[in-house]
């Protein structure tokens, strides 16, 4: 680089304001629901809004008085866990085939697998009902870990294909001259180069079966209820409601969030040889 | 009280083990709806489960919207994943008469005589009961008695909504934040369309004539409707498209609404000061009329039943009886606070000096309920029970249909004449589908 | 070719890709067998005594429904917007916090939290804190600084929409291009710098390039969500003002959860499926490609 030093700190210091700004910026919507759960009902409608208050635990424990929490935050862990670790163990093996064995089909397949998702999810609602009925699936964990895990499946064959086709052919090829067994090729190229991919898709398909919520509130009812339905008994009663609202949404995502932030950091920092050429 | 609860809960075990039915516990799966009394019933559902070990209850709250998708579909493909269900006024008749609800006798101790005739009509079908009514509710008039009285204003028990008008004009201050009226206007058949079913009501207007042709096009809908448009346009707050309950709920607490008509619940949270900055400052009226008073002001209970595929009907009759009965009123009374209590269904309550000390809307409240007749709310005859809904399984689709008509109206996209005629066809369609007419 | 050195290897990629397909063709299958059945049928949950088949009526009832071409209308725009929004400032954001910069990793996780709500919160987060014209967040804004407060969710109905589904799926799209980013060949990038490459060379003939694949499968993932959102929309306008915020997908939903008509949603699902699949076949020509 030729610019002198002292336009390089002027950019780094505008890019280092310009990106604070933009995360601010978004993250302010979440911020503020934040905020509200520490507020009594009169306070969070208050205009203009209140920034210095006394913050208050009640909804908190209201929320955990009205509805079991552990339970749901259970189920939710349960079901998104098990559906993403099952699609992984299912899409895995067919994204390798599509991305080092192409065949003419492949895209087609590609296609296809995505538009298995093509069905509006309300149109779709009555066969399913009807079949987990007759399958004694409904109100089940079981139920919903089946679902999650198909409506996801294509999304992980796609995000692990795109991941899988990054990594240089050239690496296969050198292994298998040198005489390595499949399992050797696995272990020792793929699932370090992959490593990224993997962790990507199963973070974004965590994330969309713990916030899957039609599915959850038609299928789910008193024994696999998911946070989804957590939150749902507290939108829009019948009265004022968006303290308690944000108590209980901040208590569903908390988990999810949290275990975001850490994962996120791993994924950007730690696979960072991915990049091997 | 508590031995007499006792001695119920030892004679219904009796009555239990001589029927063979008792198991370790028996399981309800309780459906319902997330608001206020509900979420208390559900705290205090402790007593009845210590007065009968046998009962175990699990509670699915949601709110309305997803409750009332969630139990249709369950209760019309016999899914069976409820033993006790919530539902409103308008589902009761309708699923009563199909035979998807098991009907409810109670014994002497019930009183069910006590039921206001109103409730207890509303929610039966060829006189037998299917629900049983946990809380009701009317319409009526929220003022500001501060606003109307600075301005020199009078507002009557009963107002015209001439005089309603008027006032707002005078109150209506946005300068200071002040909007002379809120009303309902997102849409929704339990939105917008049961708010504007009362004006079209009272202007001399129904949903379907005798022939079961939808009127939208009649001279008094377009009174109504362009009455309605005109007034929240020149006196409403911004943004009125997209209100409801909750949405008004909030502008009124925080001072910003000078009148508002909408559900009698809500006296009790703008008179709470916990969550109401002008707690201290709201009178009440009957819901304004216009041409005619029949139908002004609406009807509705949330209600508990028993879908007809329970194998547990017992049991859950048995917690129907507990939940809706003049000792849960007391219950909650002693427990939580007179002016918590689950009211609009049982005289009892109104009779209670405790209650009428507690809640200065109570005597608003039981005139509006009395006030409403579901099977007789038009002037001109019509063939459907429901004063801000018509009872027939089509009328949700046309309510939204229409509802959203009425926004548009509303929101000035399209002129009132046009929504009405939109919304005259989407009903039409919808009547013809369901095979009314050819 | 090394791939055939290997023993069976041509039915190993078939053996590994035949659970994914075998369960998905079944999931696929079963419901749109039934959904084509019911879309035969009269079926009204509210009238199970009502039965028969009706032939093309409940096709008709959909297509002939007046919000039915301007439902089309909304779908795509709001698919449009969306991708659109969420590529172009996914891009760049993923591009801005590329290099490392003070709290870099916080930046990123603040970033990414939107995306952890859940659809239904994000519709009322909008609706009542942010957009309100009376108490919304926005509403104080625009007071301060002395502008008349916008009635979003009356006036720009769709728009409105748009932000919020935007606000949803924008970490999305920089996760995975942050992701993509991180197989950058630096040393590629250094020798362009080297050669006096400026910023807009390097992304043009460098970065675009790299991330094609990833672009497309944003744009193909975000494309089979965005078509059949609903939920926002009936939390926030009901599909109001009129038909200014109907979409398709909502359309549906007004059949199967408010009429409880499934015959018609039936139908209804068919054409969105239908719709689904021209999207679908113009996106393949224009992207398709880079997905070798």
């Amino acid at each position: 680089m030729q610019s002198s030093p002292n336009t390089n700190t002027t950019r780094l210091l505008i890019r280092t304001l310009v990106a604070w700004a933009v995360a601010l910026l978004l993250f302010f919507p979440l911020l503020f629901l934040a905020v509200t759960a520490f507020k009594t009902e009169g306070q969070a409608i208050a205009v203009p809004s209140l920034w210095v208050f006394t913050p208050t635990l009640e909804n908190f424990y209201e929320v955990q008085a009205r509805s079991d929490y552990l339970t749901y935050a259970w189920n939710s862990i349960v079901t998104s866990v098990v559906s993403t670790l099952l699609g992984l163990l299912i899409a895995a093996p067919a994204a390798y085939s599509m991305a080092f064995s192409p065949t003419k089909r492949t895209k087609d397949i590609l296609m296809w697998m995505l538009s298995t998702k093509m069905m509006p999810a309300v149109g779709a609602l009555a066969p399913i009902y009807v079949l987990y009925q007759y399958a004694s699936l409904l109100d089940t964990k079981f139920g919903l870990i089946i679902l999650f895990t198909m409506s996801n499946l294509p999304i992980m064959v796609w995000m692990l294909y795109s991941h899988l086709k990054d990594i240089p052919h050239e690496i296969l090829e050198a292994a298998r001259m040198d005489g390595a067994s499949l399992w050797d090729e696995f272990r020792h190229v793929l699932l370090p180069l992959g490593m990224g991919g993997l962790a990507s898709t199963g973070l974004l398909c965590l994330v969309l079966a713990w916030n899957e919520a039609f599915w959850a509130l038609s299928l789910g009812a008193a024994k696999a209820g998911t946070l989804a339905t957590l939150v749902a008994s507290y939108s829009s009663p019948e009265g004022l409601f968006w303290a308690k609202l944000s108590a209980a949404s901040l208590m569903a995502i908390a988990p999810i969030i949290v275990f975001g932030w850490f994962s996120q950091k791993q994924l950007v920092q730690g696979l960072t040889f991915g990049a091997v050429k | 009280m508590k031995l007499n609860r006792m001695l119920a809960a030892i004679a219904g075990s009796i009555v239990l083990c001589a029927t063979a039915t008792t198991q370790a516990a028996t399981e309800l799966v309780i459906a319902t709806v997330n608001n206020g009394h509900m979420i208390e019933m559900q705290k205090l559902s402790k007593h009845f489960e210590q007065a009968n070990p046998d009962i175990k209850l699990k509670w699915v709250t949601l709110e309305e919207g997803v409750l009332r998708q969630r139990v249709t579909t369950d209760i019309a493909t016999k899914g069976g994943q409820f033993d006790i269900m919530t539902i409103g006024m308008y589902e009761t008749p309708i699923w009563g008469k199909k035979g998807w609800l098991k009907e409810l006798k109670f014994d002497d101790s019930y009183k069910v005589d006590d039921l206001l005739p109103a409730m207890r009509d509303g929610l039966s079908a060829d006189s037998k009961l299917y629900a049983a009514p946990f809380y009701g509710e009317s319409s009526m008039l929220m003022y500001r008695a501060d606003l109307v009285k600075e301005s020199g204003m009078e507002m009557p028990n009963n107002p015209t909504w001439e005089h309603v008008a008027q006032v707002a004009a005078k109150i209506h201050n946005p300068d200071k934040g002040v909007y002379g009226i809120c009303l309902r206007g997102k849409p929704g058949w339990g939105d917008n369309m049961a708010f504007l079913s009362t004006l079209v009501n009272t202007y001399g207007g129904q949903w379907f004539n005798m022939e079961w042709k939808p009127q939208l096009e009649s001279q008094p809908w377009k009174d109504a409707i362009s009455f309605y448009v005109d007034l929240l346009t020149k006196y409403g707050p911004p943004g009125s498209a997209n209100n409801s309950f909750n949405e008004i709920l909030a502008l009124y607490n925080e001072g910003k609404c000078g009148m508002w008509v909408d559900a009698t619940i809500a006296a009790s949270f703008i008179s709470d000061p916990k969550q109401s900055k002008v707690a201290d400052k709201v009178a009440f009226a009957q819901a304004p009329t216009a041409k005619t008073p029949k139908g002004a002001n609406w009807l509705w209970a949330w209600a508990l039943a028993i879908p007809e595929s329970s194998a547990k009907a017992a049991e859950a009759q048995k917690f129907i009886q507990w939940a809706t009965s003049q000792d849960y009123v007391n219950l909650v009374g002693k427990e939580v606070g007179w002016g918590n209590v689950p009211t609009g269904t049982r005289q009892s309550t109104y009779d209670n000096p405790d209650f009428k000390a507690a809640a200065k809307f109570a005597d608003a409240e039981l005139a509006a309920i009395k006030s409403a007749n579901p099977a007789d709310s038009t002037l001109e005859k019509s063939p459907y029970t429901g004063v801000q809904f018509a009872a027939i399984p089509e009328f949700q689709a046309i309510g939204v249909a229409v509802g959203q008509q009425m926004s548009s109206a509303l929101a000035g996209k399209t002129t009132v004449e046009e929504s009405l005629k939109t919304g005259q066809e989407a009903a039409d369609r919808e009547m013809r589908k369901a095979g009314y007419y050819k | 070719m090394a791939e055939h050195t290997r023993a069976g290897s041509r039915s190993l990629p078939r053996l590994l890709m035949s659970p994914a397909v075998i369960t998905l063709f079944l999931w696929m299958i079963v419901p749109l067998v039934m959904t084509l059945y019911f879309s035969v049928m009269r079926y009204n949950l509210m009238q199970p005594e009502q039965t028969g088949f009706v032939g093309f009526e409940n096709y008709s009832y959909f297509l002939t429904d007046p919000d039915f071409w301007p439902s089309i209308w909304n779908t795509l725009i709001l698919l449009g917007s969306v991708v659109l929004i969420t590529v172009g400032f996914g891009l760049a954001i993923a591009l801005l916090i590329n290099d490392p910069f003070p709290g870099q990793g916080l930046v990123r996780i603040l970033l990414i939290s939107p995306f952890f709500v859940m659809p239904a919160v994000n519709a009322l987060l909008w609706k009542h804190m942010m957009m309100n014209p009376v108490y919304g967040v926005l509403a104080q804004v625009w007071t301060f600084l002395g502008l008349k407060p916008i009635d979003w969710l009356t006036d720009y109905p769709l728009f409105s929409i748009i932000i919020m589904v935007s606000w949803q799926w924008l970490p999305f799209a920089c996760l995975i291009f942050m992701t993509a980013l991180q197989s950058m060949d630096r040393e590629q990038l250094e020798a362009a710098g080297m050669d006096g490459a400026t910023y807009f060379q390097k992304l043009w003939y460098l970065y675009l390039p790299h991330m094609a694949r990833s672009i497309s499968v944003v744009v193909m993932i975000e494309v089979i969500f965005l078509l059949s959102i609903f939920a926002e929309i009936y939390t926030t306008t009901s599909g109001g003002p009129g038909n200014a915020s109907t979409n398709l997908a909502f359309l549906i939903f007004k059949q199967a959860r408010l009429s409880f008509d499934i015959g018609v949603a039936s139908a209804g699902a068919l054409l969105a499926v239908i719709l689904a699949n021209i999207v679908a076949f113009f996106l393949i020509r224009m992207i398709g490609k880079n997905l070798d």
